[in-house]
């Protein structure tokens, strides 16, 4: 996650604090999805965060929890699902679709231009090793992530959160079985587990 | 590149069928493109797909851009934006009625039971994409090492990510890999 005293991205804020927050016009939620969107290098769910809430101030920090955590337990990519919803809240469903493009485009640019440069010069040698490089360092990012999640599972020793996630993850890495025959099967007995969890937690 | 009639259309009906299964993101699903990319359509092959990889970690923007970038390999740019509507549009429109929905019943407690319920799904797919990855990345232990160091160094400190990925291309760049 990029570091909280990065100073580049972040203008020092020159409005008042007690400014009220104006709702976002349709170009202004395009350019600051496409600014937090090219800012975040390895994850932009940070970037959206400061841009949404301290920089601009359109949402409180509860409100961005309870949005995010929409956008996460629904499927597909959370930050794209949570441009929709924010940009949607504001303008509509062009509002939507304009935080969605802003987000998605500038990006979706830079990765092909960098995937043709890969596709002409890709075979020479010197490019391929980089590469091999940034892409073992890449894995790791993304090994550190799926240790960073677990570990409110760990400290709150939530046993059957442990066992689910470890037999998806046996399904899936090394079973290779199809991803939409694992979960229909996994997500009921989840769900199920969970409630089962807390009600015997009340009782 | 595989020989099917249209790769387009296998695109769009691949990932928006994934997109609605992808819980937890992009790189979750990550097994299930390798799956579908390497074993069922042979559109790349293993070194090919761990490139991919690379090449959208290095891009800034969200996760689905490796996404795009099968798209791309696939059919070009009208593949990429195909790849890339079909795996966001399906969850996008749901995203939106779900949300409206539930601004009409904030207190309602089933999406908290919902999400707990959902998180170890996603921690158990992110890990087994971590896995494969590794298996396609890590050649040599010399690559294994780095892809540990820079696990241990993400996970324990706030250091910008963007300096592993380029310490690992300076090593690959000196031949170590």
């Amino acid at each position: 996650m990029p570091q909280d005293s990065q100073p580049a991205a972040v203008p020092a804020p020159d409005l008042p604090l007690s400014q009220p927050p104006t709702p976002p016009g349709l170009l202004e939620l395009f350019v600051a999805f496409a600014k937090m969107s090219l800012a975040g290098f390895g994850g932009v769910l940070v970037w959206a965060r400061r841009g949404i809430v301290d920089q601009h101030r359109w949402m409180t920090a509860e409100e961005f929890n309870e949005t995010f955590a929409l956008c996460h337990f629904l499927p597909g990519p959370n930050i794209v699902n949570l441009s929709v919803v924010f940009g949607s809240r504001f303008r509509g469903v062009a509002g939507g679709i304009a935080a969605f493009t802003g987000l998605v485009g500038p990006p979706a640019v830079i990765a092909i231009i960098l995937a043709a440069l890969y596709a002409r010069y890709g075979e020479i040698d010197v490019l391929r090793r980089i590469l091999a490089g940034v892409s073992c360092a890449a894995v790791g990012l993304l090994i550190a992530v799926v240790f960073k999640m677990m570990m409110p599972l760990v400290k709150k020793r939530e046993v059957a959160g442990l066992i689910s996630m470890v037999a998806v993850f046996v399904a899936i890495g090394v079973l290779r079985l199809p991803l939409q025959m694992v979960l229909l099967v996994a997500m009921p007995l989840s769900l199920g587990i969970t409630v089962f969890v807390r009600r015997r937690g009340k009782a | 590149m595989n020989s099917d009639a249209n790769p387009v259309a296998t695109l769009v009906w691949t990932f928006g069928l994934m997109s609605l299964f992808a819980v937890g993101g992009a790189n979750s699903a990550i097994p299930e493109m390798h799956r579908i990319a390497v074993d069922v359509h042979h559109w790349m092959d293993d070194k090919q797909f761990a490139d991919v990889f690379a090449i959208s970690q290095l891009s800034p923007g969200p996760n689905v851009l490796i996404v795009t970038l099968i798209g791309y390999s696939v059919a070009g740019v009208v593949g990429a934006l195909a790849a890339t509507v079909a795996m966001c549009g399906p969850t996008a429109v749901l995203a939106y009625y779900v949300s409206r929905l539930l601004a009409r019943s904030r207190h309602s407690r089933w999406p908290a039971i919902i999400q707990s319920a959902l998180v170890p799904l996603s921690i158990g797919l992110m890990g087994a994409s971590g896995l494969i990855l590794a298996l396609t990345s890590d050649r040599s232990w010399v690559a294994g090492l780095i892809t540990v160091s820079a696990a241990a160094l993400a996970f324990a400190t706030r250091l910008n990510p963007l300096w592993m990925l380029l310490a690992g291309g300076a090593l690959g760049f000196a031949g170590l890999i």
